[in-house]
């Protein structure tokens, strides 16, 4: 799906989401109030500029007490690897950003991140990772790290990769797997009104961050969530 | 039952994560969790034909620190770069979650990392946003969640995002903190925009000096346990909380950073914004005169 | 990854009073040492896990040498090799045992 298509299936009645430099930024009528919009478009990469840009748009709406959610649409390329940005202190722009998104939902600001493109390390981690729910759009395609650049750095045949790739979701690109990790919780239905979907998503909210489990039971992350609860008894004894 | 550790290396750098814990918090006092005995490793690795080790490379545990009760990572940077794997992750992620019902006086994190481990991507991708959020919530609970950035593989990738979530950070000039690594910008951008191999322009660009004086840390130590123990317990009391207002005073923080020094070709340009005299000489100056400098000038930290 | 087992006998129990010591680091050319005190005061058992096949014979010589020379009875020796030289092993496996003989 475009972004035009997703925003037309999310706002039926209209809504004054636009696209500069590749950031989303607006707001439309969901499920009873407004939603702000924010994201990023056309694999754009993400540097200093552009998450400040994002993070005081989600601050903005943090600090209203309204408790309409934050949507955050996502197709974009990974952090921008510049020199200029990280002079300038990069990892804290993300940081913020992802911050920003954490404050806002604890605000009672329910946050959806929604994948409907490419997407990428820390550009990922930032913006529809940071959100309470992460659903995605049939065609997303999030490559956390492309098999090209495994093979690089592991030095194993390309083709040894892909083979392995098949049926280990751990380290294998696209959306499948990241639902495997439980970091994506549902893909959307393409062909049903966004809105619809996304309403239920809110009225169905995960209280604690429970992608672990999921992962656990999806298959696909089948250590995490014993080992974090492993260290948690342990840390509770004594 | 903590395994005992040999070794004490002076060097923060050079020492091993068990013996950064052994000689940061008060001694004999470290009790670790889910210990090499326990043998959880990585169940991906062998896939690679990658030997794994037996903590995952990373020790998590209980200990005080002037005699307060904190909890303790360390991360071990010699193995596989200190990366965040499925289990290395998840036992962060656990001790986290433990902070933000114990509520010990401090949560304490020694980096030294090059981000996620790639063999194990999505699940390393997945657990630094897990790790993120956790660290919000044991901030939200009223605890200090401190950062310690200055073993060899530095705070990079995931590991640099996870540093901007805690609420202090204490780096020694070899703490390198950031999002891209030099090859990471070489590979994508040529040489001419970042020569790898130019040790100083890495220094200057994301060492420990310029994230002190720029804000991007809260603290300088020097190169020694002692130093980061200090600066640690100096920290802790002062660490702000996680609320709109600390948000919104980071946003102007930041904003004000890219107003100031966002067309600065270089780190000493941005340092001589900032009032450093000399700003050419900042890279020479040991460990006490950077301090002293740090004291007199550099910008605000606060917000966090 | 090639995995070999040792079995050794050994005339007493490893001195000390810690149950448990890690020493070194999985890493080129080095190696980790992790032992515990859960065996009969007689036996000493070692596990080796080695990204580098063929080397058997090197590693039942260090061992034997090592278990000559430090008596490491009633102890559990597991070994995660970064492919280490020899004499790199037998430093860690020494000083590993030193430790063990330090108080717990």
């Amino acid at each position: 799906m475009t972004l035009d298509e997703i925003l037309a299936s999310l706002f039926p009645d209209g809504h004054d989401v636009t696209v500069q430099d590749g950031l989303i930024a607006g707001s439309g009528p969901l499920a009873g109030g407004r939603a702000t919009v924010i994201g990023i478009a056309d694999e754009t990469t993400l540097g200093v500029d552009g998450a400040l840009r994002l993070a005081g748009l989600v601050l903005d709406a943090a600090a209203r007490d309204d408790g309409d959610p934050i949507l955050v649409l996502i197709d974009s390329g990974s952090q921008r690897m510049r020199r200029r940005d990280e002079l300038l202190g990069l990892n804290e722009y993300l940081a913020h950003l992802a911050k920003a998104l954490f404050l806002a939902d604890t605000r009672g600001h329910p946050t959806v991140g929604m994948i409907y493109g490419h997407s990428a390390a820390g550009a990922f981690i930032a913006t529809a990772l940071a959100t309470r729910v992460l659903v995605g759009v049939p065609g997303a395609n999030p490559t956390v790290m492309d098999l090209t650049s495994v093979a690089r750095v592991t030095t194993l045949p390309l083709e040894r990769l892909e083979e392995l790739a098949k049926d280990t979701p751990v380290f294998a690109p696209g959306l499948d797997n990241m639902v495997a990790m439980g970091s994506v919780r549902a893909v959307l239905d393409a062909d049903a009104p966004l809105a619809g979907q996304v309403a239920s998503l809110l009225d169905d909210l995960p209280r604690f961050d429970d992608r672990d489990r999921l992962g656990a039971e999806r298959g696909g992350r089948t250590e995490a969530a014993r080992i974090a609860d492993l260290v948690v008894e342990a840390a509770r004894g004594g | 039952m903590s395994a005992p550790t040999a070794d004490r290396a002076p060097s923060w750098y050079e020492a091993s994560a068990r013996a950064r814990l052994a000689a940061l918090l008060d001694r004999a006092s470290f009790t670790e969790f889910l210990g090499p005995a326990a043998r959880e490793t990585s169940p991906h690795l062998p896939l690679f034909d990658l030997p794994r080790a037996f903590d995952d490379g990373i020790v998590v545990g209980r200990g005080t620190l002037d005699d307060r009760p904190v909890l303790a990572a360390a991360q071990e940077g010699r193995f596989m770069g200190g990366a965040f794997g499925e289990v290395h992750a998840a036992k962060l992620t656990g001790l986290l979650r433990a902070a933000a019902e114990l509520r010990p006086a401090a949560v304490l994190i020694l980096f030294d990392t090059g981000g996620v481990r790639l063999q194990e991507a999505n699940a390393g991708e997945t657990a630094i946003s897990e790790i993120m959020r956790a660290i919000v919530e044991v901030r939200r609970a009223g605890v200090p969640v401190v950062g310690l950035v200055g073993g060899r593989a530095g705070a990079y990738g995931g590991g640099g995002l996870i540093a901007g979530t805690c609420a202090r950070l204490v780096v020694s000039e070899q703490g390198r903190i950031a999002v891209s690594g030099p090859e990471v910008i070489e590979t994508n951008h040529g040489v001419e925009e970042f020569d790898s191999k130019d040790r100083a322009l890495v220094w200057r660009t994301m060492g420990g000096k310029h994230r002190a004086l720029t804000g991007g840390a809260d603290a300088y130590a020097a190169d020694t346990a002692e130093a980061f123990r200090a600066a640690a317990l100096r920290l802790i009391d002062r660490a702000p909380a996680f609320d709109l207002e600390t948000m919104r005073a980071e946003q102007a923080r930041l904003e004000a950073r890219l107003e100031r020094h966002g067309t600065a070709g270089d780190a000493p340009d941005i340092w001589s914004a900032l009032g450093v005299p000399e700003s050419g000489r900042v890279s020479a100056l040991g460990d006490d005169a950077f301090a002293e400098l740090l004291a007199s000038s550099g910008d605000s930290h606060d917000a966090r | 990854m090639d995995r070999l087992q040792f079995s050794h006998e050994t005339p007493r129990a490893l001195g000390g009073g810690r149950d448990q010591a890690i020493l070194g680091v999985v890493a080129s050319g080095n190696l980790e040492v992790l032992m515990e005190r859960v065996l009969e005061p007689d036996r000493c058992e070692i596990e080796i896990t080695t990204p580098l096949g063929g080397y058997d014979a090197v590693w039942e010589a260090v061992i034997a040498d090592f278990v000559e020379r430090a008596a490491p009875g009633g102890v559990r020796i597991s070994i995660n090799d970064g492919g280490a030289q020899p004499d790199t092993v037998m430093l860690r496996l020494l000083q590993a045992a030193r430790m063990m003989e330090g108080q717990s």
